[in-house]
């Protein structure tokens, strides 16, 4: 945009808009060290919740359960959503408009309404709610976000050394493993860590599609700030800023590096 | 014979396998039907089976009688149901509304800065953004409700005597709707505003506009994709929301979501929440549809 540099105006009001943004998490976060257990007035500094939730057993196994669907949902959905993209980007074929308008479904619904039709389905199909029936709908909305940002990335796709490579005696299994694959990677992986994310963080159709005994993170938070408010749920909540923090701070500094290494290379030509 | 309808079958599989290699329809078809099976299965048939449970009558036990009947469309016109309908599109409506007006001069900053302190406000939004929501609607719990920081805060000031009674308040509901769904609107805005050109501004400048006539007649149009993107972003989700209203709201503010949820969960009247959700589903499906028309999808800003 515009070389000129924004008015003072604009600058304080950035700066109210950010303390806006993060005096909640902040506060959430100071809080978490509150010696007083219904975390009304600020006694003390203590770990003390940090301890309790490292022995919670019903957080640890809500952990876990969170990460195995996520991975496992990753997984599924960025296989699937990828060779999505490379069909609606490279290909026509019959019933093109309808594959693509499928793909933006899930986009453009309310997530309670595709949690409850997937309750309907399991129920219909007599399958009982569990782990499983979260992953299996986890895949189910992370194939379309996945095959989006494929897809984006794929705009600019130089097919020419693919064809270099198939010149070059290379097949087409071949030519999709070394040359395709390595080249779309980056956008591959962008579509995995969206997907991911929205696994981990997906509170709304888990909770239409999670039995009795199997539980995610998002849902633990939720009864736990829905009934046992203790500064633990601070603590929990803490760790999970720090972590989405730490996470975002990589990648943000292996985009830079990878940034600098591209124009450390134009520069030598 | 035996062995020439042998021949026969094997030829066709290799005939198959030709296809595959050579005809690039055969090929996208291959690439293309894992999704097709899979959402098929999990996303048109269930919902399908949404429309067709909304037709059907509810059992005396909470389960489903197979009979045909369109009373649940009919319960859904009663005004108790109507006012919960166009109470969650007037607050879906309000925050989008404020998380443009909030986010827009936001959005603007962040697209004029240097590139270096660029990355860092962008990385400073995306923060929130990918913190889990249910964590965002707490900090407010707790500075909200009545033992909580805001009004110990304001008390210890002597500006209250007597806490005020915040949570489980409409209001409540709208600052968590906000809160919640302001990085939603702002990244799109600022994807939109940053692919504004240096140039047609310059342009703009020697042709003698001043710099408010400039936004107005330049900036403003050109970021309307973003405002789209960001709106549909806000407002979809926003209608079908029912976490803010059941954690920060009281018995007065029920959303379409918490109907529905209350309807499958709780009431067990399956037939008359899976209608609700046809009467959801219609109204974003209408909303999307005049909002792209206007301006597109806009997904070209999610990159």
């Amino acid at each position: 945009m515009s070389e000129k540099k924004p008015s003072l105006f604009l600058r304080i009001y950035a700066l109210f808009a950010y303390a806006y943004i993060y005096m909640p998490i902040v506060l959430l976060m100071i809080f978490s060290f509150n010696t007083q257990k219904l975390n009304i007035r600020w006694e003390g500094f203590t770990f003390h919740w940090y301890k309790e939730l490292f022995q919670d057993q019903d957080v640890l196994l809500a952990v876990r359960n969170t990460l195995v669907i996520a991975i496992i949902s990753t997984l599924a959905a960025t296989i699937i959503g990828t060779l999505a993209a490379l069909a609606l980007q490279r290909y026509r074929f019959p019933g093109y408009t309808i594959s693509e308008s499928l793909l933006y479904i899930p986009v453009i619904i309310p997530e309670v309404v595709m949690g409850i039709s997937l309750l309907a389905f399991f129920a219909l199909i007599g399958v009982r709610l569990g782990l499983s029936t979260i992953t299996l709908s986890h895949i189910a909305f992370n194939i379309p976000f996945v095959a989006l940002v494929v897809r984006a990335r794929l705009h600019g796709f130089d097919k020419s050394i693919e064809e270099a490579a198939m010149d070059l005696g290379a097949n087409e299994l071949t030519t999709f493993w070394r040359v395709t694959l390595p080249t779309i990677l980056p956008g591959v992986m962008a579509g995995a860590m969206l997907a991911f994310t929205l696994s981990l963080d997906d509170y709304v159709i888990t909770y239409f599609t999670a039995g009795p005994g199997s539980t995610t993170l998002p849902l633990r938070v939720f009864s736990m700030v829905r009934f046992a408010v203790t500064p633990e749920v601070n603590a929990l909540s803490t760790l999970w800023v720090l972590t989405v923090f730490i996470i975002l701070a990589i990648g943000q500094m292996l985009q830079h590096k990878n940034r600098n290494t591209t124009t450390k290379k134009e520069r030598i030509k | 014979m035996a062995t020439d309808s042998r021949e026969k079958r094997r030829f066709n599989f290799s005939g198959l396998l030709i296809r595959l290699r050579e005809d690039s329809k055969v090929q996208g078809l291959a690439l293309i039907s894992p999704t097709l099976v899979y959402l098929i299965i999990f996303m048109i048939i269930p919902m399908i089976l949404v429309v067709v449970i909304s037709v059907l009558k509810r059992g005396t036990y909470g389960d489903i009688e197979y009979q045909f009947s369109i009373e649940n469309y009919k319960r859904l016109i009663d005004p108790l149901y109507l006012k919960i309908l166009t109470y969650s599109m007037w607050v879906a409506g309000l925050t989008t509304l404020i998380t443009i007006l909030i986010g827009y001069p936001l959005a603007y900053y962040i697209a004029r800065v240097n590139p270096r302190q660029r990355s860092l406000l962008l990385f400073l939004i995306l923060v929130p953004f990918w913190t889990n929501f249910i964590i965002r609607i707490y900090a407010w719990i707790m500075i909200l409700r009545t033992e909580g920081l805001l009004n110990n805060f304001l008390i210890s000031l002597g500006v209250i005597d007597l806490p005020l009674d915040l949570l489980y308040t409409p209001l409540a509901v709208q600052i968590g709707m906000v809160y919640e769904f302001l990085p939603f609107m702002v990244l799109p805005l600022y994807t939109s505003l940053e692919k504004i050109e240096n140039a047609q501004l310059e342009a703009a400048a020697d042709l003698g506009a001043r710099p408010w006539r400039a936004f107005l007649r330049v900036t403003f149009p050109l970021s309307v994709p973003g405002i789209v993107a960001g709106s549909i972003l806000v407002f979809i989700p926003a209608m079908g929301m029912f976490v803010v209203p059941d954690l920060m709201g009281g018995a007065k503010t029920m959303l379409v979501g918490n109907l529905i949820r209350n309807q499958f969960l709780t009431a067990r009247d399956w037939p008359f929440g899976a209608a609700a959700s046809m009467l959801l589903l219609l109204l974003t499906l209408a909303v999307t549809l005049i909002y792209t028309r206007k301006a597109g999808f806009g997904e070209d800003l999610l990159v």
